[in-house]
């Protein structure tokens, strides 16, 4: 389903990754470790072209996304939701209205956004914080209206860049939980952490990056370094 | 369709709103420029007041040898207006212009004593003509030399005030031509900063356009609240320039009209407040819309 093929980042003359190859097919869940600086975030905004390549192509179901018009880049992003390292809110808008932006932007009417919002809400425990702005928000709270903001339209791919990072372990397991639910469904899953019990629990595809090269890509891998 | 337009219109009113400061500092400085457009106006319609009025002071007296047939006085006159340089024919007969000057100096008694001794009226017959442009009354001057003429006209005083006349002319297209340059100079410079003002506005709020796009949203999907935005800028700082300009205007007429009689001023703000108004809405919208669309054109491209 997405191909990275032979890509090669680099930013002013440093490689911050170099010639990656990666197939992922339909409703895998894949789990990208490495150090911090590795290159994980990198990978997955190429997917999204908020950066492009310096070298190599990107496939998605045989459509190369970095050959595409901008005209046509939001087409390829509403189906990819995207947890942001960053968590990219929109400070204008409260919890509620950042999710529903995610449902506004992909046409849904007004009366599935009244439906599904509130459901995405309770479903990351933020029901009581719906009127909230970012700022209102702790880093924990401000990363599960990402999540829920990643997942509410329901896209084909989820890419979760570190959806953990500022959780408690209860709410980090609970994420987790989610992610295998939504898999199970047949979403296909990117999750880019450096957690090691994550990834030892999970027992999935893992891809190891180390200095913007794959170093490991195992079924049922664990966290090695 | 009919959700999107009302989405566009509630998010761009609630992006006013929600970012209060940014919009009321963008206003404010568009009533600046606005207020400064409509200055610029004012001025302009009473440079042209004055050297209307200049123009006007300006003209040419054809006299007439004494004795000669009232008929063939108005066959001048009707002559000349047929000319297409002149404006206006005033004829003053030879009792018009004693009356005139007697009205004229009636304080001083030995003048009109002088007069009283006189038995015939030392005055004499003239028109009075005045030219659509200054530039004319040599052709006008010219036109009387003709033959026929002659053994009529006693004098044209158009030789004598020659150098006056081109004098004036030259001054008032001075006033025009620098009245001109200062208003599109300023204008322009307003223009610029209004343009600035919203492109800094635009800017603190790129990180959001930028997110939006990551999101999945297309170009007018995200420019649209923006539009709604621009407008707003323009329809409330119009209304509110012209708001203040009111009183300004009402209070500063007196003087106005002090310095140039005539001109009145208010009263021409009170005639014409609704094309004014108008003119402001047409260029706050215009600066608003097109300055937000200007100003996150790169901002979308990613
Ligand atoms: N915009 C940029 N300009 C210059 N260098 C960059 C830029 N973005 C990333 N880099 C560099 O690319 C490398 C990889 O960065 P990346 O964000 O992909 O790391 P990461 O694996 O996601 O790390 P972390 O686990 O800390 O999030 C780093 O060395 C970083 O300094
Ligand atoms: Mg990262």
């Amino acid at each position: 389903m997405i191909l990275f093929d032979k890509i090669s980042k680099a930013y002013n003359g440093h490689f911050a990754l170099e010639n990656i190859t990666l197939n992922i097919e339909q409703g895998e869940f894949v789990s990208i470790v490495g150090q911090s600086g590795a290159g994980k975030s990198t990978l997955l905004k190429l997917l999204i072209a908020e950066e492009k390549p310096t070298s190599g192509r990107i496939f998605l179901d045989k459509q190369d996304v970095t050959a595409l018009p901008y005209a046509e880049l939001p087409f390829l992003r509403r189906r990819i939701g995207t947890i942001f390292q960053d968590f990219k809110l929109l400070s204008q808008k409260t919890a509620y209205e950042n999710i529903a932006f995610a449902m506004e932007v992909v046409g849904k009417s007004k009366k599935e956004i009244q439906e599904d919002v509130p459901q995405v809400l309770q479903l990351v425990g933020l029901e009581e914080k719906a009127k909230q702005f970012p700022n209102q928000l702790s880093g924990g709270e401000q990363q599960r209206v990402a999540i829920a903001r990643a997942l509410v339209h329901q896209p084909d791919i989820i890419i979760a860049d570190e959806p953990t990072g500022n959780l408690d372990p209860l709410n980090t397991w609970d994420v987790i939980r989610l992610l295998l639910k939504i898999n199970e469904l047949g979403t296909t899953i990117l999750l880019a952490t450096h957690d090691r019990e994550i990834i030892n629990t999970l027992n999935k595809r893992v891809v190891s990056i180390d200095k913007g090269k794959v170093i490991r890509d195992e079924q049922n891998g664990r966290y090695i370094l | 369709m009919i959700t999107a337009f009302k989405r566009v219109f509630l998010v761009g009113f609630q992006n006013f709103w929600r970012n209060g400061w940014l919009s009321a500092t963008t206003v404010s400085v568009m009533v600046l420029v606005l207020s400064m457009i409509l200055g610029l106006l004012m001025i302009s319609v009473l440079t042209e007041a004055v050297v209307q009025h200049l123009e006007n002071q300006i003209d040419i007296s054809v006299y007439f040898k004494p004795k000669t047939a009232e008929p063939d006085i108005l066959q001048v006159k009707n002559n000349l207006l047929a000319e297409k340089e002149v404006k206006s024919v005033e004829y003053v007969s030879e009792d018009a212009a004693l009356a005139l000057f007697k009205e004229r100096h009636k304080a001083d008694t030995i003048i009109a004593q002088v007069l009283e001794e006189l038995d015939a009226n030392p005055l004499e017959a003239s028109l009075n003509i005045k030219a659509k442009a200054p530039d004319q009354f040599a052709a006008i001057a010219k036109f009387l030399e003709k033959k026929e003429y002659a053994p009529l006209i006693s004098a044209v005083n158009y030789y004598e005030n020659q150098e006056t006349i081109a004098r004036l002319s030259s001054v008032i297209s001075a006033i025009r031509k620098t009245g001109l340059f200062i208003t599109l100079a300023l204008s322009v410079i307003s223009v610029l900063v209004a343009l600035n003002t919203i492109r800094i506005a635009i800017y603190t709020l790129k990180d959001e356009v930028t997110i939006m796009k990551l999101v999945g949203a297309t170009n007018w999907f995200i420019r649209g609240p923006f539009l709604v935005e621009g407008v707003l800028y323009g329809l409330i700082s119009a209304t509110a320039t012209i708001i203040v300009f009111y009183p300004i205007m009402f209070l500063l007429a007196p003087y106005v009209d002090n310095f140039f009689p005539g001109s009145d001023l208010f009263l021409y703000f009170q005639r014409n407040f609704m094309t004014l108004w108008l003119i402001l809405l047409l260029c706050g919208i215009v600066l608003g819309v097109f300055g937000s669309m200007i100003a996150i054109r790169k901002y979308l491209k990613i």
